[in-house]
């Protein structure tokens, strides 16, 4: 074990345990990089808990941590968990592209697609379809 | 006994003895190549060495239990004339995938889009370390960071972030 693998033991052990089918644990160039796809978003809420707990406010940068969720997939419901205002929609997968409608904070949408791990096609209840930031989706 | 006798007696003698399992034909070494080959099928990696009877087994698997098949079905090889083996066979475990790391140009267009909704906040991007500096409220730091990390890079350094 090295020094940095002892440090994030609880975290390693935690992702281990957890039921992620493709988990990849490396350490590279004094950087611990934990990926996989958890069940559910709890599981990926549990693991970046301990890691905040570990090293608060992740200053200290030794991990890079990319959990998705399964549960996202086409047909998925997933609720808008930005801090306070409403999240934009946007025409194509970027923030240099026009806002074409907001989602209310809260709100349930429903997942279409995905352009990549960032950028999520969602509709919207009243029918509003575009591209919103998948670090404020979160799979239900 | 009289030669004359001694003869036939030698003839049924050997005859008695050629009849004698124990002497029913002795394997080659090409012949046991033949048959630890049919053993090796499923190994590509393996190569045997015969001689006397005596099969030096090298090459690589990928685990222990691989090696330990192998030697047990070359040693099961004794009615085909294997004498003994002598297993120089190593395992090396499979590497396990790298971790795949974004390039800096992808890095740089995905730190925009992360880093749009914080603007006390700036990012560089150099040698797939996201660089962050400013400062941010705490109640949002966790989800620039989550962000920074799913764009992929080397590290995300936000050691001289301010956090309030």
């Amino acid at each position: 074990m090295s020094a940095l693998t002892d440090k994030y033991k609880e975290l390693i052990d935690t992702a281990n345990a957890s039921g992620i089918p493709d988990l990849q644990i490396a350490e590279t160039d004094g950087v611990l990089h934990i990926n996989g796809t958890a069940p559910n978003a709890d599981v990926k809420n549990k693991l970046w808990d301990i890691y905040g707990k570990t090293d608060p406010n992740f200053l200290t940068g030794d991990v890079v941590m990319d959990i998705q969720v399964s549960t996202a997939t086409a047909g998925a419901k997933v609720k808008v968990t930005t801090q306070d205002t409403a999240l934009n929609i946007r025409k194509g997968p970027g923030t240099d592209q026009p806002i074409v409608g907001k989602a209310a904070k809260d709100s349930i949408i429903t997942l279409v697609g995905k352009a990549n791990e960032q950028w999520w096609l969602v509709r919207t209840d009243d029918g509003a379809e575009g591209y919103c930031y998948a670090q404020y989706l979160t799979p239900q | 006994m009289t030669v004359k006798k001694i003869i036939p007696a030698l003839l049924i003698a050997g005859a008695t003895m050629m009849a004698l399992p124990a002497c029913k034909h002795k394997p080659s070494d090409t012949e046991i190549q033949t048959s630890v080959q049919s053993a090796l099928a499923n190994y590509p990696g393996i190569s045997a060495d015969v001689k006397d009877g005596v099969v030096t087994l090298s090459g690589n698997v990928t685990s222990a239990d691989d090696k330990a098949n192998i030697e047990t079905a070359v040693n099961g090889l004794t009615k085909n004339g294997v004498k003994s083996v002598t297993d120089n066979i190593t395992v090396t475990p499979p590497a396990a995938p790298a971790i795949a790391m974004s390039p800096d140009d992808s890095l740089s267009a995905g730190v925009k889009d992360a880093t749009k909704d914080f603007p006390g906040v700036s990012a560089a991007v150099s040698n797939g370390v996201i660089t962050v500096t400013g400062e941010i409220e705490k109640s949002k730091v966790l989800n620039l960071k989550q962000s920074l990390d799913a764009l992929h890079p080397k590290k995300t350094d936000m050691s001289a972030l301010k956090v309030k």
